[in-house]
Order: structure tokens, then C-alpha cells, then sequence
């Protein structure tokens, strides 16, 4: 049974185990004569949850450890004679995992049944050529160990599919089964849907905590790796990057360090008094009417791609600033500039800015802005004043905030900005930033073990520990400074 | 027979040798389509402290608001009628609203000392209407304001901490140093008691009397020994409607009208 069915019959189950459940607590509930404990819906919820839950996530365990246990199996008959010189043996397996899916088509094609395979007196001769008539090439003639090898493998995941379909139904009826059959009328049904839920929400937290602790790793390992063929100070002072195919690179983070702290310098600059402004005229001057219209309005900006608005740089705004500004004050004939991108993206942070500012002074209570007008303050003066004061951590987080997002552009850079890593005051030359240098040294053929392609997590590594002490920093200060208005 | 505007006039004459800080004539105020207060009308005595008393709801929050206007905060909100200070129509367009609220200053039910130290907190006024001449000045006025609250002894060694981290009744004293900074004419209170203790309370009904030599007071307040105790004269409000108004000595021993009575006895609000 294909996983999709398996699901199904798994849900089906489920709501077949709710009306069971509730309609045998009211059966129960009316025999003896007691009030049930729950309403009947609780019941049958109990009974639903245990058979679906506990079921779909064996299901989910199965299909995460079947491919690795039948691997790990079918890796070990492969002897070491087949494995060509200079190969890997991962390379032998992809062979393996060919065959075996062609398998089926032969099969299917030639009108054979599995009694040919599993007895061994399939016509091995010509594999090959069978196996590119369904679609599946092969570099080399097969050994014989390869093919063996393919067999079990696709044997191994018939079996699997099959015990996991038996498993996993066995579970949804035998937990059904025994929650059903708990039912009686002082089971206290509420309560336990209640820890079920709650264990459920438990779950899906920690399945966002630890894929942050995987990347996390994952990072540092190849990090790690990184620096046992690269020196780590080179790294972080050499002030060249240029990267060789053929070793001997020059690998310092600075150029790229510079560029992206320079085109999100720019950006802010743009984004910040902007999004201020709108935040302040949205919060304490627009009518409800243009407010509702306008916010919405302004969040689309942050919802256009950002490769549009990296078009718009390309096409646009790099040539209008290079012939412009640029040419005739003579500071470069670069179309693509920091400043292009800076502007850019400034304009893409706008409502990260507006929109996180604009909640902040809206939360500012109103109590205050009384206050301060029952003094003959103005407007202005109260904004300026009392409410900017008060919101000030909240909008120095969102500050933060914009600024981490602006740090980890890439598209907008890439097409803006160049890709030429360069240590330069000049706002209207090309550089490039961390993100976009680690684009374009992971794609491509290039060896993964080199330094060249690992250089990339370091890169990464960096980066992200830069925006985690940003948004660290966007906490404290949000916490540190935060007005107690009362 | 008097003609209607000689009725007018003599009422008028009446009213000035009353000596009235503020006058309200036919005040009316629509929240929407919401009618909450319907042609009011009553005056604030100079040196005199007005307590304005009625049940939830029955406007006298919203006549107390008419007097600096900030009822103009409030989007929909609309006011009719006639308000005077000193003679003047507060809705002329000669006045000018940040004028005419440092003249009626306010303190609100729920102290609102801003984000900031006690010391700016009382600057906060005399520095936007540029009252002080230099930091000495503006010390002074800061001193003077505390002590005409009452709590000058209290904050004087801690002038630079945050006026959010006083006790509740302290912030209100706070707010009304705010107020007072800025030489008002008149002071309006919208249940100023409410969040405190009887302790907190007493001070500020201390504070009030003393006020009262220098200012016009303008009060709201739900209890009836509070106006009784610090007004000189009382307003009752009910639905919207003043039902009367009279000297607070006689409201609360011989008002003329039967709610008037009910409500002080406690029998409705």
C-alpha cells in the first residue's frame, strides 16, 4: 500500500473511532444510569486521536529509517572489487538504486513475475541493454555483485512497504481497540484530548528547535572542515577574496564583510526615516479609513519577490544613477553599485520598518497622548516628545530586524551590486556581500571537499552568528529600555 | 414685557456679577450619532471648586472634556453650544487650542506620568511653552510646581528617577505638578481618586483645598463624601441632562430635585 493510502485508511479510521467512541459513552452513560464526565464529543475525540496520532507518527519514523537501515544492509554486499578504481563507493550505491527502480519496469514490460528475480534465473546477460530500453542508463556493464545487490534492495523495500503498511495499521486498530474499549463514563475524556493536545503542540516546537539545532550543526561541522584546510586568521583578516579552481585562493572575509555592511548601511538609511515617517503618520495622523487602506498597501511591498525588485535594480535604477550621478560627476561607469543596491533594498525594508513601528506607537496608550495634549502640547511635540520616547526600544527592534533581513540579501545584491568583492569607499562602485559570494561559490562543479566550495559555511556560519547577535542585541534593548507606562 | 434678548442680557448681567472663570451655554455633544450631552448649561466659579456627580454614563466626563476641548482627540466626536473662558468663545477661531489648554489644564482617573524622570515630567510644559528663561528658572518652576502638590518632601533626593517608579498616589500628585507647572487658570479632574488609597486620597483632597486659593477646580467624582468635602459647589448630571446645579451645602442637605436626592441616598448610580 502506497504511504498517501496508508494515510487515509489511517484517517478513515480516525473518524470512524470518533463516532464509535462517542456513541459507546452515550450507550454506557445511559445503561448505568451515570452522567458521563465529558461531552460525548470528548470521547470520541480520545478514541480518534489515539488511533491517528501514535499511527502517523510511526509512520513518519518508518519512512525516515527505512531508506537507512536498507541501505546500510545493501552497501555491506557490494565487495570491494566492484568498486572502480578512483570511485566512490556512493557512486556503486546510486547504480544500485537505478537498477533496482528499472527493475520494476522490466518487469512490468517483459511480462515477468518475481519468481525470475528472486531465483536467480533471469537472463543476466543482457541487463543493460533491458534496463536502457525502460529508461535507465548505466555507465558500465553491470557485475553480477551490483545486480544481486539491486535485488535485495528492491526486495528490502517491498518487504519494508509492506511491514510498515501491517505496522502501522496494526497500531491505529490495537490503540483504537483499547480506547475504546476504556471508555466508560466517569473516563475523564476531557482531560486527556487536553494532555494530547498539549503534547502534540509540545511536538511541533521541538520540531522547529531542532531543525534550527540541525542547520546550526550542520554549519559548524563543514565549518570545522573548512578550517582544518584553510588557517581560520587568514580567514577573518586577509583583506583579498579570489577564489582559484586550482587552490592557492585567497579566501579573506573582509572585502565581503565590507560590502554587505555597506549596501544594508545604505538600505537603512533609506528604510528607516521612510518607514518612520509612515509609521508616525499612519499611528497618529491617517483616519481609520486611509489607514486600513494604506497599511495593507505598504505591507505589498514586502511581498513582491525580491528577484523583481533585483530587475528593477539591473534595469533601472543602475543605469539611471551611473548615467545620472555617477558619469557626470566622474565617480564610475559601474551600472551596477552599491548604492543601486542599497536603494533597492532600502525601498524593499521600508515596511518592515513602517509596519513593526507603526503597531509599536500604536501600543504607546493613549492615556499618554492625553496627557501631553491636556498640556497644550501640539502634535508634533507630543510625537516628538512623548510617544517616539516611549516606543523607541520597540522601534530600535524593528530597526534591528530590518537590518538582519537587509543583511541577508542576496538576489537584490546580485543583480544590483555586482558580484566583484572589493574594499572601496566609493558608493558608486561594484562590491558584493557574503550572501551572494556564497551562491556562487557553491554552484557550479566544483570538488566539495575543497576549500573553495567549503568556504561557503563559513561564510554562512558567519553570517548567521552576525544577524543572531542583532536580533540578541534587538531583544536587549527592546527589554532593557522597555517604558513601563504604568 | 421683556423682550427674549433682554431676558438674555439680564440673565448675562446676572452671570457676570457672579464672577464665572467658564461659562457653558447649551453644550450639547454627539459621539457619532450618539447624543451624549444635551444643552448644558452651567458655570465655573472663580477660586471655586465644582464638583460635577451622576451615575455612570451621564456625561459629566464628557462636559469636564468640552472645557479644554479635548474632545476634539476624539474622532467623531462633536460639540455644540457655547463655552467662555474668561468671556471668550474657546471655539473662536482666535483662540488657539494649545493656548487655551495650558490655560485649563487636566488630570486624568488614571495617573499617566509620562516615560521619563519626575523632573522632566513637571519641565515637560514650561519647556514647550517656553515659560522658563534657563535652567535656574526652569528649576524653580520645577521646585515650586512639586511643592504646590504636596510632594516636593517626597521626590525632592530623587528628582532624576523615573516618575513611573512613584506610588500610585504619588503619580497622581506627579500629574498634577504637571498640570500646575504650566500656570493654569482653571484645573479640571476626572476622577482623580479613583486608582488610589483612602491614604493616597486624602492627600490629593488636601491638595485640592489648597489649590482652590489660585485656581478655578473643576471635578469629577462617583463619591459623594469626596464632593462634599472638597467642592463648594455641586453639579448633579443625569442622562446626559444637568438637573441642577447649586451650592454643595444644599445639594446635599436640600436639593431641589427628587434624583438629586436619590442619588445621594444611594438609591440608583
Amino acid at each position: 500500500m502506497s504511504v498517501g493510502s496508508i494515510v487515509l485508511v489511517v484517517l478513515v479510521l480516525a473518524v470512524v473511532g470518533y463516532v464509535l467512541g462517542r456513541r459507546r459513552a452515550l450507550s454506557t452513560s445511559a445503561a448505568t444510569g451515570t452522567r458521563l464526565h465529558s461531552l460525548p464529543g470528548y470521547y470520541g475525540q480520545t478514541v480518534a486521536l489515539f488511533v491517528a496520532v501514535p499511527a502517523l507518527l510511526v509512520l513518519a519514523a518508518w519512512l525516515f529509517a527505512q531508506p537507512i537501515l536498507i541501505e546500510n544492509r545493501v552497501r555491506g554486499m557490494i565487495p570491494d572489487s566492484v568498486i572502480p578504481e578512483g570511485g566512490a563507493r556512493s557512486l556503486v550505491m546510486a547504480d544500485v538504486r537505478n537498477i533496482a527502480g528499472g527493475l520494476d519496469a522490466v518487469l512490468r514490460r517483459d511480462a515477468l513475475n518475481e519468481d525470475a528475480l528472486v531465483n536467480g534465473n533471469l537472463d543476466f546477460s543482457n541487463v543493460r541493454v533491458r534496463l536502457a530500453d525502460v529508461g535507465v542508463a548505466l555507465g558500465s556493464d553491470v557485475p553480477r555483485e551490483v545486480f544481486d545487490a539491486a535485488v535485495t534492495y528492491r526486495q528490502s523495500a517491498k518487504y519494508g512497504s509492506i511491514g510498515m503498511t501491517v505496522v502501522v495499521l496494526a497500531i491505529a486498530l490495537a490503540l483504537g481497540a483499547w480506547s475504546l474499549m476504556r471508555i466508560k463514563p466517569k473516563l475523564r475524556a476531557r482531560n486527556v484530548s487536553e494532555n494530547f493536545i498539549q503534547a502534540l503542540l509540545i511536538a511541533s516546537s521541538t520540531i522547529a528547535i531542532l531543525t534550527t539545532v540541525g542547520i546550526i550543526f550542520s554549519l559548524v561541522f563543514e565549518t570545522a572542515n573548512f578550517f582544518r584546510m584553510y588557517p581560520a586568521s587568514e580567514f577573518f583578516f586577509s583583506t583579498v577574496w579570489n577564489p582559484q579552481f586550482r587552490g592557492g585562493s585567497d579566501l579573506g572575509i573582509i572585502p565581503l564583510l565590507w560590502g554587505t555592511l555597506y549596501v544594508s548601511f545604505v538600505a537603512l538609511l533609506v528604510a528607516v526615516p521612510i518607514g518612520l515617517m509612515i509609521a508616525i503618520y499612519l499611528a497618529d495622523y491617517a483616519g481609520s479609513r486611509l489607514r486600513s487602506f494604506a497599511k495593507p498597501a505598504i505591507e505589498i511591498l514586502a511581498g513582491i519577490p525580491t528577484i523583481v525588485y533585483g530587475l528593477f535594480a539591473l534595469i533601472t535604477v543602475g543605469p539611471f544613477l551611473r548615467d545620472w550621478i555617477a558619469q557626470p560627476m566622474g565617480l564610475g561607469n559601474s551600472s551596477s553599485s552599491v548604492l543601486t543596491a542599497g536603494l533597492v533594498m532600502g525601498v524593499m525594508i521600508i515596511p518592515f520598518v513602517s509596519s513593526l513601528s507603526d503597531d509599536i506607537i500604536n501600543a504607546v496608550p493613549q492615556a499618554m497622548r492625553d496627557g501631553s495634549f491636556a498640556l497644550g502640547a501640539t502634535q508634533s511635540e507630543t510625537i516628538k516628545k512623548v510617544i517616539l520616547p516611549a516606543a523607541l526600544p520597540g522601534i530600535v527592534g524593528a530597526i534591528l530586524l530590518a537590518a538582519s533581513r537587509a543583511i541577508g540579501e542576496t538576489m537584490i545584491v546580485v543583480l544590483g551590486a555586482g558580484a566583484a568583492a572589493r574594499l572601496d569607499l566609493n558608493p558608486f562602485e561594484a562590491m558584493t556581500t557574503i550572501t551572494v559570494k556564497i551562491v556562487s561559490q557553491l554552484t557550479g562543479d566544483t570538488e566539495f571537499a575543497s576549500p573553495e566550495t567549503l568556504v561557503a559555511f563559513a561564510l554562512g556560519l558567519t553570517l548567521f552568528v552576525f544577524t543572531l547577535a542583532l536580533n540578541v542585541l534587538a531583544l536587549y534593548i527592546v527589554r532593557k529600555y522597555r517604558e513601563q507606562y504604568e | 414685557m421683556l423682550t427674549e434678548a433682554a431676558t438674555e442680557k439680564a440673565l448675562e448681567r446676572k452671570m457676570s456679577e457672579i464672577n464665572y472663570k467658564m461659562v457653558g451655554k447649551d453644550v450639547s455633544v454627539y459621539y457619532g450619532d450618539k447624543r451624549a450631552l444635551f444643552d448644558v448649561n452651567l458655570g465655573v466659579r472663580n477660586n471655586t471648586v465644582t464638583a460635577l456627580i451622576g451615575p455612570s454614563g451621564c456625561g459629566k466626563s464628557t462636559f469636564l472634556r468640552c472645557l479644554n476641548r479635548m474632545n476634539d482627540t476624539i474622532a467623531n466626536a462633536k460639540v455644540t453650544g457655547k463655552i467662555t473662558l474668561d468671556g471668550q468663545d474657546i471655539h473662536d477661531p482666535d483662540i488657539d487650542v494649545v493656548e487655551l489648554r495650558a490655560r485649563v489644564g487636566m488630570v486624568f482617573q488614571k495617573p499617566n506620568p509620562f516615560p521619563k524622570s519626575i523632573y522632566e515630567n513637571v519641565a515637560y510644559g514650561p519647556r514647550i511653552h517656553g515659560l522658563a528663561r534657563g535652567k535656574s528658572d526652569l528649576d524653580q518652576i520645577v521646585e515650586s510646581s512639586l511643592q504646590k502638590a504636596g510632594l516636593w518632601a517626597e521626590v525632592k533626593d530623587r528628582l532624576h528617577e523615573a516618575g513611573t517608579g512613584l506610588s500610585g498616589g504619588q503619580q497622581q500628585r506627579l500629574c498634577i505638578a504637571r498640570a500646575v507647572a504650566v500656570s493654569p487658570e482653571v484645573i479640571l479632574m476626572d476622577e482623580p481618586c479613583s486608582a488610589l488609597d483612602p491614604i493616597a486620597t486624602a492627600k490629593v483632597e488636601e491638595l485640592i483645598h489648597e489649590l482652590r486659593t489660585n485656581y478655578s477646580i473643576v471635578i469629577v467624582t462617583h463619591s459623594m463624601q469626596q464632593a462634599a468635602r472638597v467642592s463648594q459647589r455641586t453639579a448633579m448630571f443625569h442622562l446626559g441632562h444637568l438637573v441642577e446645579e447649586d451650592d454643595t451645602d444644599k445639594m446635599f442637605t436640600n436639593p431641589n430635585d427628587q434624583r438629586t436626592q436619590d442619588y445621594i441616598m444611594g438609591r440608583f448610580g
